[in-house]
């Protein structure tokens, strides 16, 4: 029987995975196998890239504050863009998630003691050291011009940007997004505590379940991809290169065979959160459990189907062509399905307004911009006139950086008392969330309207009749930039001086919410025995839910 | 220290920890179905398109040595499934042939391997180091058949007055070739190494009927690295051949 007493909720707990020490300081964290602690390897280093793509970003903003362009030459404006979406996508999006929340959570939400293979775990996180070793030396030895999706030839031929090195590290730290999720297809599968079944597992879980099908399929493509690319500027070879014979689009089939799923493989888990967050913070069983998490998987699948809708101008047949909008337009679907579960989540819930709440709530509006304009742009005769201009950029931002980014960062606002045991301010924190929120819109909506007028995309200039539109933008990211340095602050501030949040603090249902915050290296001082469903409000008497409070409304509707 | 067949920390069970040691090798595996399924697509559609081209490159490749390859390897697959079948029941001297055995004809296929990639440097069709695809048939080497290339020199001269670009095709099938046989070669002398690594274990007496998870995973890779082999002879060196 457990030997060990429940921390009281004022206290932390005596020892628990950041303080336990079996090695000397710093050689405990590089040398660990804990699932807990590598996930705040993974927090650091994709913070780390973060803020390089920040830098980025903001050069390009200001950039485009005049519309000749004063701040730098065309081609290192090539490289500006080229790099931000590097950093951001490979670095930051695709491993956010995964590897730091995924990582933390899923061993405890599942009741098990670590993940199925820990040190292929931390295998994960040096291949994505080394991988990002390589993409920064190509930074910082000339750049990358070719855009991040390394078109051919120019990629393979005739830029003469740092290429070599970018696809080396980009290859390698494919198999750190390989291994993560075969990692947590197998701990899915085979480490299970006893009751926990597949119907009772957190959204979360299924969603990253289908993230890491994604991954495995997926990422091998783009390696080999790249690594084509790669002989091909090392040897002079001619998959791509229409001079010795080679099909430039060969090589946009087989990168967005990848890279279309990979957009998928920063959304699902984001959509995972905010499962986990809603029917919290509605304090209601979610609505369509089932359908939320099939749709996570047909999503997966699904995604696989649509590559070409990014190459409806390169002279593709009409039928292939309307194939590719129809199943784009299929793909849409299980999101929209998702959207209205968690409104029906929201109906007759008792809301709070929790900062994780707040970025719940505006993930669901971002995402539903983003995933329609992604509609339209589906629609073969409206993308020949938006393909390549700024509405595909603020498409994208929409749903990668008010839809992804928002899940990361309220993902780190719901689960951070538990992985540090501390709470944060809680009015600074809602105040930045909505700063966040309006800095988003500021930036990104503009670039709708300019791209709907015709301003190109990747164009270091532009005409001077959309100067106000992107002062705008620039404006907002400004205050976008806020949004996101105040998190850092406040959050870094809380690991030290916040108030303690104790085992449940939200209170939450999930099977990380039973053990101390933070939790101890095993996780929990005894397996635990599963014998609720999930999100189950109603018979969780030990969520201490004040007694004789209002029955929580049914989850669907007027019974 | 953690000792062969103990328990790790985190699992419950002996049987737990076997069944995601599979299931963790089989969903490797899938990833590097994928892997090299990239390159046999780029290598289909090739071939598709320079058929002319592609079909010489094929003739240049040794059938004899390529299907003796094919016979080499399928018998290391089956000496390999003999090493798990004995570790399963218990036969531990057997299991070290057996994985000696795997090695040595695994070896034999990398050897080959070689002597077919000195031939092709010889012959000149290495994409980048000078690459061309008439040099063989005018330049005979000693041993060579002379009648038989004067034929093969009436058949590549046709094809280049058919393409005109053919050294620029030959060059993207050669570039496959290697690519494809050169990733195959590389997984196999991983395979090799943890091969020897299973040996170790083996003289050692690691390897029960109780506890034979290491012996049954390498199995897994191996005889995927089979079956890529499978795939490529067949596609590399057959198709077209006759035209």
């Amino acid at each position: 029987m457990n030997n060990t007493p429940p921390a009281p909720d004022n206290e932390l707990p005596d020892t628990h995975y950041l303080n336990a020490t079996y090695g000397s300081g710093i050689r405990s964290w590089l040398l660990t196998t804990d699932h807990k602690r590598i996930a705040l390897l993974y927090l650091a280093s994709v913070t780390v890239f973060f803020f390089i793509g920040g830098v980025l970003a903001t050069m390009i903003r200001i950039h485009l504050l005049t519309p000749t362009g004063a701040l730098v030459t065309p081609e290192t404006y090539n490289k500006l863009f080229t790099m931000h979406g590097v950093a951001m996508i490979f670095f930051f999006l695709i491993p956010s998630i995964p590897a730091v929340l995924g990582n933390f959570l899923i061993p405890l939400m599942i009741g098990a003691k670590d993940l199925a293979f820990p040190k292929v775990n931390l295998l994960s996180w040096y291949i994505y050291i080394l991988g990002g070793s390589f993409v920064l030396y190509s930074f910082g030895t000339g750049g990358l011009d070719t855009g991040w999706t390394f078109y051919t030839p120019l990629s393979s031929v005739y830029s003469n940007s740092a290429v070599t090195p970018a696809v080396i590290g980009i290859f390698i730290n494919g198999f750190s997004s390989i291994l993560t999720g075969l990692n947590f297809i197998v701990t899915i599968h085979t480490m299970r505590a006893p009751g926990m079944t597949w119907f009772r597992l957190p959204l979360f879980a299924w969603a990253h379940y289908a993230t890491s099908l994604v991954m495995i399929l997926g990422t091998p493509v783009i390696a080999i991809t790249l690594l084509l690319v790669g002989l091909e500027r090392i040897f002079h070879l001619g998959f791509f290169n229409p001079a010795l014979g080679g099909d430039p689009i060969l090589f946009q089939h087989l990168f967005w065979f990848y890279s279309h799923p990979a957009v998928y493989i920063m959304i699902l888990p984001a959509m995972g959160v905010v499962s986990e967050i809603i029917p919290t913070f509605a304090r209601k069983p979610i609505f369509g459990y089932a359908f939320i998490a099939g749709s996570s998987i047909a999503i997966a699948v699904i995604g696989f189907l649509v590559w070409a809708h990014h190459m409806f101008v390169t002279g593709e047949s009409t039928y292939a062509a309307l194939t590719f909008s129809f199943l784009s337009y299929l793909v849409a679907i299980p999101s929209a399905i998702k959207v209205f579960n968690w409104t029906s989540t929201l109906y007759k819930g008792s809301i709070s307004w929790d900062p994780p709440m707040i970025y719940a709530l505006g993930f669901i509006g971002l995402f539903v911009i983003g995933g329609l304009t992604g509609l339209f742009l589906a629609c073969l005769g409206l993308d020949i006139h938006i393909h390549d201009t700024y509405f595909v950029v603020a498409h994208f931002h929409y749903i990668m950086v008010g839809g992804a980014v928002m899940g990361y960062v309220g993902g780190l606002h719901f689960w951070w008392p538990k992985i540090t045991g501390r709470l944060y301010p809680e009015s600074l924190s809602r105040a930045a969330a909505v700063v966040l929120f309006i800095g988003f819109n500021l930036t990104f909506f503009p670039q709708f309207i300019l791209g709907y007028l015709g301003m190109p995309r990747r164009y270091h200039t532009y005409p001077p009749e959309f100067q106000v539109l992107n002062v705008l933008s620039t404006a907002g990211a400004s205050i976008l930039a806020l949004g996101y340095l105040l998190p850092m602050a406040y959050l870094t501030w809380s690991m030290r001086y916040g108030k303690v949040a104790g085992q449940n603090p939200w209170p939450a249902t999930g099977l990380e919410w039973k053990t101390d915050s933070p939790p101890p290296t095993e996780n929990f001082h005894v397996t635990p025995e599963v014998t609720w469903e999930p999100y189950d409000f109603e018979n969780r008497p030990d969520l201490g839910l004040a007694a004789g409070a209002r029955p929580l409304a049914p989850a669907h509707g007027d019974d | 220290m953690h000792r062969t067949g103990d328990l790790y920390g985190h699992f419950q069970t002996l049987e737990q920890q076997k069944e995601t040691a599979a299931l963790g090798m089989w969903i490797f595996l899938v990833t590097e179905v994928l892997f090299f399924g990239g390159l046999f697509l780029t290598y289909t559609i090739n071939r598709h398109t320079f058929s002319t081209a592609f079909g010489i490159g094929s003739n240049t490749l040794d059938i004899k040595l390529g299907a003796g390859n094919t016979v080499v390897l399928i018998m290391s697959s089956l000496t390999m499934a003999m090493a798990v079948w004995s570790a399963q029941v218990g036969k531990k001297k057997l299991v070290s042939i057996f994985l000696i055995a795997t090695l040595a004809l695994g070896t034999v296929f990398l050897g080959v391997k070689a002597i077919e990639y000195k031939q092709k440097f010889d012959h000149h069709l290495v994409p980048g180091l000078s690459f061309d695809m008439k040099y063989h048939p005018t330049h005979p080497m000693p041993g060579d058949d002379l009648t038989e290339l004067a034929l093969e020199k009436e058949e590549v001269d046709k094809a280049f007055a058919q393409d005109p670009d053919i050294n620029a095709h030959g060059q993207l099938y050669f570039s496959l070739y290697f690519g494809m046989t050169g990733l195959h070669a590389l997984h196999m002398i991983i395979g090799a190494g943890l091969l020897i690594w299973l040996i170790r274990g083996s003289f050692r007496g690691r390897f029960t009927p109780q506890y034979n998870t290491p012996v049954e995973i390498v199995g897994l890779y191996w005889h995927f690295v089979d079956i890529v082999w499978i795939y490529l002879f067949p596609l590399l060196y057959l198709i077209d051949r006759h035209r």
